[in-house]
C-alpha cells in the first residue's frame, strides 16, 4: 500500500502547480525508493526506462522541416485558407473549423492552429462578425463571450480528437512506449491509431451539432436581449 | 535492413547539432545550459542502443544502465530549475511570409504531408518487405518522411542552405523547452510505478470494490478512472500509466483478454475528455480564455463539458462492445 505514496506525490504535485518535470522526477525516484529498490537500481530503472522509450521523442526530427515551412508562410497560407469561409453562421462557420482542425491535426499538422496562432486573431473575430451579421445586430457581451468560448472549444476539440488519429502523436507514441517498454509488447502506433477514427466521427457529431445548435441559440437570445431592451419584462420572467 | 537504432541515433545527431548552434548563440542568456541540456539528450539516445531491451537481445554491445540513469537525472534537474533558456528565433519577418505565402500558394502544404503520407505508405505496403525492422516500420516511416519532406520542402520553397531548417528547427526546440521532453519522461514514470508495484496496488483494491469477471463495470472503472484522474491532474498522459497498470492492463487485457490496441487508444481518449473539463488543463483551457480576453476564465470550459460527457460515454461504449 506504501507505494501508493508515489501516486499522492504526482498529484499534489501537479495540484500545487510545482513544474511537471521535477514533479515526474522526485515522484520517480521518490516510488522507487519506498518500493524497495536500491539507488542504483533506480537509476538503472530511469536509464533502461528511457531507453526503452526513445521513440516518443522521435518527432523531433520533424521539426526542421515544419520550422522550414512556417518560416514560408505555412500559417499564413492556412490563414488565408480559413479566411475564403467568412460568408457562413457564426455556428456553420465554427463547425467547418472544427472540421478542418481535426483534418489537419489527423494528418499530424498539430501546430498550424492553435489559440494563439488562429482562435484569438482570425476564428473567433471572424464567428462574432458572422453572429453580428445573421442576427442583425451588435452582440450583448455575454453572448460575445460566448461566441468566443465556442471559438476555443471548437480548437481544443477538433485538436484533441483529431491527432490521435496520427501516429506519430504525442499520446499514441506514448501508449506504445509505455506497453512496449513495461509488458515487452509489440504494439504498432498504426493499431492504436486505428480505434482513434470512431471516437474521432463521435467528436465530430457531438461538437458539430453543438455547434450549429450555438446558430438558433444566438438567434433566440439576442431577439431577446433586444424585446427586453425596448420593451422591459416583468422582473423575475425566466429567460 | 533498415534498424529503428539508426533513427535513434539520426534523432541524437540533429539534437547535438542544434546543442552546438545553441551554444554559439549569444542572444540566448542561458546558452551553456541550454546547450548542456539538448546535447545531454541528443547523446542519450545513441548512448541507449547499448541500454534497450531490444538490441540487448541482438548479441550488440550492452552499456550500463546506470550512467543513462544520472544524465536523465541530470536532464531533470537543468529543465526542473530553469536553465533552459531560448534565443531570438532565427526566421522571416512577418511581411516575408506574406509574401512568400503569395508565391507558394497551398504548395507550401505538399510537404507538410509528405511526412504522414510517407509514414502510412512504410506502415502499410512497406511493412512485410523485410526492408524494415520488424515491427518497426511506423516509426521509421516517420523518420524517412521527414527526410523526404525536408528535400520536397527544400524543392517547393527553393531554399538552398540546409542550415536554415536546423536553425528554424533549433527555434521550436527552445520554444518547445522541456515540454518536448515530458512524454517520454511520463513513460518513464510508468515504468517506475510498474516496477515499484504502484498499479498492482491500484489493481487490488480496484479488484476488491469490482465484483468478480463483470466486463461493464471493469471497462467503466478503467475509462471514468482516466477521465477523473485527468480532471485531477490535468494531464491525460499522467493518468494513463497509472490507470492502465490498475485495470488497463491486468484486468481488460490480461483477464478479459481485450484487444490491446482498442483498450489503449480508447482509454487515453476518456482521459482526454478528462482534459477538457478541468481548470488543471491550463493551456488548453485557461490560456485560450485569457488569449480571448474574456470575463469568464472558465468559459471554454462550459463549452465544452456537454461535448466531454457524451464523448466519455462514447469511449466507454465503444470499449464496452467492440474491444472484447
Amino acid at each position: 500500500m506504501i507505494v501508493l505514496l508515489g501516486v499522492v506525490v504526482v498529484i499534489l504535485g501537479f495540484v500545487t502547480r510545482r513544474n511537471p518535470v521535477l514533479v515526474i522526477g522526485a515522484a520517480g525516484v521518490f516510488t522507487g525508493l519506498i518500493g524497495g529498490m536500491n539507488p542504483l537500481e533506480v537509476l538503472a530503472a530511469f536509464g533502461r526506462s528511457f531507453a526503452d522509450s526513445r521513440s516518443v521523442t522521435v518527432f523531433a526530427v520533424a521539426l526542421p522541416v515544419i520550422g522550414l515551412l512556417e518560416r514560408y508562410g505555412l500559417r499564413e497560407q492556412a490563414r488565408r485558407l480559413i479566411g475564403r469561409l467568412g460568408a457562413l453562421s457564426a455556428g456553420r462557420f465554427l463547425t467547418v473549423y472544427l472540421l478542418i482542425r481535426q483534418t489537419t491535426a489527423a494528418l499530424g499538422l498539430t501546430g498550424i492552429a492553435g489559440p494563439a496562432q488562429t482562435v484569438r486573431p482570425l476564428v473567433a473575430p471572424m464567428a462574432e462578425a458572422a453572429a453580428e451579421r445573421s442576427t442583425g445586430a451588435a452582440l450583448p457581451d455575454r453572448l460575445r463571450e460566448k461566441v468566443r468560448s465556442y471559438a476555443a472549444s471548437a480548437d481544443t476539440v477538433g485538436l484533441f480528437f483529431g491527432e490521435d488519429c496520427f501516429i506519430a502523436i504525442g499520446s499514441i507514441l506514448l501508449i506504445t512506449g509505455f506497453v512496449n517498454s513495461t509488458y515487452h509488447q509489440d504494439l504498432e502506433p498504426t493499431q492504436l491509431a486505428l480505434w482513434a477514427i470512431p471516437l474521432a466521427a463521435c467528436a465530430f457529431v457531438i461538437h458539430g451539432a453543438r455547434l450549429l445548435l450555438l446558430d438558433r441559440q444566438l438567434q433566440r437570445e439576442t431577439a431577446l436581449a433586444h424585446a427586453e431592451h425596448d420593451l422591459p419584462l416583468p422582473k423575475g420572467t425566466d429567460k | 535492413m533498415i534498424k529503428v537504432e539508426w533513427l535513434y541515433w539520426l534523432v541524437g545527431l540533429v539534437l547535438v547539432v542544434m546543442a552546438v548552434q545553441m551554444a554559439a548563440d549569444r542572444t540566448n542568456p542561458r546558452r551553456w545550459t541550454s546547450a548542456a541540456f539538448w546535447g545531454l539528450l541528443g547523446l542519450a539516445f545513441p548512448y541507449g542502443t547499448g541500454v534497450a531491451d531490444a538490441t540487448a537481445h541482438n548479441g550488440g554491445w550492452t552499456l550500463p544502465a546506470e550512467p543513462l540513469g544520472v544524465a536523465v537525472l541530470a536532464l531533470i534537474v537543468l529543465a526542473g530549475f530553469n536553465f533552459l533558456g531560448k534565443g531570438e528565433p532565427v526566421t522571416s519577418t512577418a511581411e516575408e511570409r506574406e509574401a512568400a505565402a503569395t508565391r507558394l500558394g497551398s504548395r507550401i502544404f505538399v510537404p507538410a504531408l509528405t511526412i504522414p503520407l510517407v509514414a502510412l505508405v512504410c506502415a502499410s505496403l512497406l511493412d512485410t518487405s523485410g526492408l524494415f525492422e520488424k515491427g518497426k516500420a511506423t516509426l521509421l516511416g516517420l523518420g524517412i518522411g521527414c527526410l523526404v519532406a525536408l528535400l520536397v520542402g527544400m524543392l517547393v520553397t527553393g531554399e538552398r542552405k540546409l542550415s536554415v531548417p536546423l536553425h528554424s528547427g533549433r527555434s521550436m526546440l527552445e520554444a518547445m523547452g522541456s515540454a518536448l521532453l515530458l512524454p517520454q519522461l511520463l513513460a518513464v514514470l510508468g515504468s517506475i510505478f510498474a516496477l515499484a508495484g504502484v498499479g498492482t496496488q491500484v489493481g487490488r483494491i480496484v479488484h476488491d470494490v469490482l465484483p468478480d469477471h463483470s466486463k461493464y463495470l471493469a471497462v467503466m472503472a478503467y475509462c471514468v478512472g482516466m477521465f477523473l484522474f485527468t480532471v485531477i491532474m490535468g494531464n491525460a498522459f499522467a493518468a494513463f500509466p497509472v490507470m492502465t497498470a490498475a485495470i488497463g492492463w491486468p484486468v481488460l487485457v490480461q483477464q478479459m483478454h481485450g484487444n490491446e490496441a482498442a483498450v489503449l487508444a480508447l482509454g487515453m481518449l476518456a482521459g482526454f475528455s478528462g482534459t477538457l473539463c478541468t481548470p488543471m488543463a491550463a493551456n488548453y483551457n485557461i490560456v485560450p480564455a485569457t488569449l480571448l480576453e474574456l470575463k469568464d476564465q472558465y468559459g471554454p470550459i462550459k463549452a465544452q463539458i456537454p461535448t466531454a460527457l457524451p464523448l466519455l460515454a462514447c469511449s466507454t461504449a465503444i470499449m464496452a462492445l467492440f474491444a472484447f
